[in-house]
């Protein structure tokens, strides 16, 4: 197989049909193994299931890192409402694109996650809300479940257990902020993608008003293998507190970017390096962003000794985020790259909070600015101030994402905005 | 009801359980600033500026959502969330046009007061400024979207309150303005003028009052609503002796904190210049103008000779106090039947977020005060015919504040003593022996009772137009003159001599009605003089 480019290094666990075509009928699928991971979840019972993700140490894939087995424990014993399942696939956070790898090789695999998780926790409906621009993943997804239907994985009466589950694909309309959970679940009910304030937690209100646990594609993808093999089964890779393995998204400038299955705990440089066959054209390295735009940056030094798991990218100063890996040369204008991403925030904010919505677009304002040759340092100072009214202040994070790679570029890279405030040469432009 | 102890800004106050932070610092005297959040309407927390700090919370709170908890130690006034409120208000100035000085709601601007109180001294904002412009949303309501702080309390007053979702935010972002949906707008909206009020800064203006006056020019004056039956609890704003518009005064148990269009849009007739400003007696085929000594001297003379019956007409528009006054002249001279017309609407208002609250059919706003003193409703729903006894009366008539509009040239023609007492010239003055000029509600104190019997109190919010009087103190110096009793000298004491007249008033006097009214006692099943 030669899925664009795979490496020795890998474990593929949830990545393991990558450019397979054949796996994604439900025939394919099962003759790779697949759906036996729900057969065994049926025989265990919920509580069963609980308990191997529980053992497992699995963490929430979108970016988050909340232990999954925790959070389905917080929903509500007795059924008294309705409860539901729904799974985050409005991958949008920029560098990420491992979702819609996982749905258009895989969508088995998902469909099985949902099951097995909604099964898990009494909801009878799982709802898997697609990223509106994921045009062929849609349509692979649709077909993959109405071959479940087909085949009595999903519906009524699944795999003859009496147990009834549906599976229903929501498209969503193209905007970052459905993203966020409670976003997704007002856009779900056709509201506007707004983010909700939180207390009340989706587990006791979530969407249509009921307790909710909402899951991301890779987080419902790993949970298959952990229950079919056992939560043990799952530490054998990872770290202690970032058990198993993690697909990371690498772009940028390396010599072959992908989608890689590593285990967690893999060093940065080998990611680097090795995996990703080093820098695209020898040249040196600047920066990363390890974890989605969201995260902060990190200069070449603090990635000599990372490693990839959560509580390593935290030490190095950034976060593991959805492990969107962007790899950025001696090259890179970091002035132009920050003001591109705080006008992606600026263009995706809901508006609803004061800071985010005014903060977003005039940072982007500001940076232009400074871009342009007319800052000051004092408009440095300006930043540092709004980052820090924009952090912590608002319903969602979307306005703390903005901040952190202004703050830790000023912070890291604080020559090259001075060297534009002061009308020195330009970054040559990659 | 249980109840928690927090302390607040170094004082320690113990308040109900579930109250918000926001309404507990209240309790000490200390008020958030706050955009979005309306007591009336749900509370999404997002303009973000009532932000304080709980100790041990790692982020700054939003105190209109944050609940009161045993113990909690909450700060308002400094550290974090004091510096969080200073930076959110610099955001909103970012792009907010400062254009105060043509603003309406400049003097009564949540933004200017915040920022005065708590913001910047300076801003630091030096890019160019979103525009959105103005957009008519129709209706009385204009829009300056440059201006709007995006808290979407109209949005929710339309959708919550008038259960009439016309409003919405498009776009996001720092494009995200509110609008209405394609061309309609809020014309067939009927309470859509209380997103106007309910708008913290200038961005939803009232066209009747664009750039009519500063707000700080105005003066308040505590009133109730005259243009029908529901009584709704208003301020009347004036500026120099004109009223420039009508505001509702919150009143829970009336109509919260609204009030309708149709009755907001009635205020004109209040700033008529045609006036009766001087007492007139009928003089052979002319008129006199003797002075108020002159003509209530004569009018005494004339009524000692009258003998009943009398035949009176009132109008649903006059204060208790001057049907009362009324009520009791007419007794004196030996009785008599007191009628009174009133339009009514085809339908009902109602406001579906508030069940207490309808534009009421009944357009009078003492048709129940009448009712009370047995005065009867006569005539159809535009408040014309029903005085045929009258109009050809031989006796003693009296018309209180009914034009007669309808009425025919030789209306009392054949009375022996024909008394009008009105505001404004008008046909009924034609064939009357004395024109007595009275103040309208808006100049005198007093009360009405409202289609719920509750007894509601107005004050006078213009000066009198030339010698006009309260009716009820023309009425009783009449009634004073009759028996010698000494004549009740303000509205109060009127009020009070009606409470001994009429059961459902019983023990009810000014200061117990109050600013926000009492309700009058059941008006007894077996009233006879209905």
């Amino acid at each position: 197989m030669a899925y664009p480019y795979v490496h020795e290094r890998e474990v593929r666990v949830i990545s393991r049909n990558f450019g397979d075509p054949a796996a994604r009928t439900l025939e394919g699928y099962r003759a790779r193994g697949g759906y036996r991971g729900l057969a065994r979840a049926l025989e265990i019972g919920p509580a069963g299931v609980i308990d191997e993700v529980k053992a497992s140490g699995l963490r929430g894939r979108g970016g988050a890192g909340f232990p999954t087995g925790l959070k389905w424990s917080f929903m509500p014993k007795a059924a008294v409402k309705p409860h539901y399942l729904l799974c985050n696939a409005d991958e949008s956070e920029p560098g990420t694109f491992k979702d819609r790898e996982l749905i258009r090789w895989d969508p088995h695999q998902l469909i099985e996650g949902c099951l097995i998780a909604a099964y898990a926790m009494g909801s009878r409906h799982a709802y898997i809300y697609l990223r509106g621009e994921f045009f062929e993943a849609s349509q692979v997804l649709a077909r993959a479940v109405e071959e479940a239907y087909a085949e009595g994985c999903a519906g009524e009466d699944i795999l003859g257990s009496g147990a009834h589950i549906d599976v229903t694909v929501h498209v969503g309309a193209g905007a970052y902020i459905c993203g966020e959970e409670t976003g997704l679940m007002n856009s779900l009910e056709g509201r506007r993608g707004e983010p909700r304030v939180k207390p009340p937690f989706p587990a006791a209100v979530g969407v249509y008003s009921m307790p909710t646990t909402i899951n991301n594609v890779e987080t419902l993808a790993a949970v298959p293998h952990i229950v079919e093999h056992g939560g043990e089964w799952y530490r054998r890779w990872g770290t202690d507190k970032s058990p198993g393995t993690k697909l990371f998204c690498v772009s940028g400038h390396v010599e072959k970017p992908g989608n890689y299955e590593l285990p967690l705990g893999f060093p940065m440089m080998d990611l680097i390096e090795d995996v990703c066959g080093g820098m695209a054209g020898g040249r040196a390295l600047k920066s990363v962003i390890p974890g989605g735009s969201s995260v902060p940056l990190m200069d070449a030094e603090d990635c000599r000794e990372c490693t990839l798991c959560y509580e390593g990218v935290e030490a190095a100063g950034s976060m593991l985020g959805c492990a969107s890996v962007i790899v950025m040369d001696d090259r890179t204008d970091i002035v132009r790259e920050v003001r591109r991403m705080v006008q992606f925030y600026a263009h995706e904010s809901c508006g609803q909070c004061t800071p985010c919505r005014e903060g977003t677009a005039w940072m982007t304002q500001v940076l232009r600015r400074i871009e342009a040759g007319g800052g000051t340092e004092a408009d440095l100072d300006t930043l540092l101030d709004m980052s820090a009214q924009m952090t912590g202040t608002t319903i969602c994070v979307l306005s703390d994402s903005a901040a952190a790679p202004v703050v830790s570029s000023i912070e890291k890279f604080r020559d090259e905005y001075l060297a534009l405030i002061h009308g020195g040469a330009r970054a040559e432009v990659a | 009801m249980s109840t928690v102890t927090l302390t607040i800004d170094g004082r320690e106050i113990t308040v109900p359980a579930g109250t918000t932070l926001l309404h507990a610092a209240r309790e000490i005297g200390v008020e958030v600033p706050h955009y979005c959040y309306h007591p009336a309407l749900s509370a999404p927390a997002q303009c973000r500026l009532c932000l304080v700090d709980v100790e041990g919370a790692p982020k700054p709170m939003p105190s209109c959502v944050t609940q009161a908890q045993d113990g909690q130690v909450v700060r308002t006034d400094e550290g974090q969330a004091r510096e969080m409120r200073k930076g959110v208000l610099e955001f909103y100035l970012v792009n907010h046009p400062l254009d105060c000085p043509i603003c309406d709601q400049s003097g009564e601007c949540k933004l200017q007061d915040y920022v005065h109180s708590e913001g910047r001294a300076h801003g630091r904002g030096v890019e160019p400024k979103r525009v959105f412009g103005r957009d008519d949303f129709g209706g009385d309501v204009l829009f300056y979207g440059d201006r709007c702080v995006m808290c979407t309390r109209c949005v929710r007053f339309m959708e919550e309150v008038a259960q009439d979702p016309v409003l919405t935010v498009v776009e996001r972002g720092d494009r995200a303005v509110i609008d209405t949906f394609f061309e309609q707008g809020l014309e067939d909206s009927p309470y859509s003028g209380n997103i106007v009020d309910i708008c913290p800064v200038g961005a939803l203006v009232s066209k009747d009052f664009l750039h009519k006056a500063r707000a700080w020019d105005l003066g308040h004056t505590s009133s109730v609503c005259p243009n029908c039956s529901q009584g709704c609890n208003m301020d009347i704003h004036t500026r120099d002796n004109v009223v420039h518009r009508l505001k509702p005064r919150e009143n829970p148990e009336v109509n919260g904190h609204w009030m309708c269009d149709y009755g907001r849009g009635r205020y004109e007739w209040m700033n008529r210049g045609d006036r009766l400003e001087a007492p007139f007696a009928r003089n052979g085929d002319g008129w006199a103008a003797p002075g108020w000594n002159g003509a209530l001297g004569a009018l005494r003379e004339r009524l000692r000779a009258c003998r009943g019956p009398v035949r009176a007409v009132a109008s649903a528009g006059a204060s208790n106090e001057d049907l009362g006054a009324l009520r009791e002249l007419v007794e004196l001279l030996g009785g008599g039947d007191i009628v009174y017309r009133s339009a009514r609407a085809p339908d009902e208002i109602p406001l579906p977020g508030l069940p207490v609250l309808a534009r009421r059919r009944d357009l009078a706003p003492n048709t129940e005060g009448a009712e009370l003193l047995g005065i009867r409703r006569v005539g159809d729903d535009d408040a014309t015919g029903g005085l045929e006894a009258v109009a050809s009366a031989t006796g003693t008539v009296v018309v209180l504040g009914d034009e007669l509009a309808d009425q025919a040239e030789d209306f009392g023609g054949q009375a022996e003593l024909y008394v009008y007492l009105g505001a404004h010239p008008a046909p009924a003055a034609r064939n009357a022996h004395f024109v007595l000029p009275v103040t309208t509600f808006a100049e005198q104190e007093g009360t009405f009772t409202n289609t719920q019997s509750r007894v509601q109190r107005f004050e006078p919010a213009l000066r009198t137009a030339g010698e006009a009087r309260p009716a009820w103190r023309v009425l009783a110096s009449l009634a004073a003159a009759l028996t010698g009793e000494t004549a009740p000298e303000n509205a109060a004491a009127a009020f009070a001599r009606l409470a001994g007249r009429v059961a459902e008033y019983e023990g009810l006097d000014y200061d117990r009605i109050g600013a926000l009214g009492a309700p009058a006692g059941r008006r007894a099943a077996a009233a006879g003089d209905r």
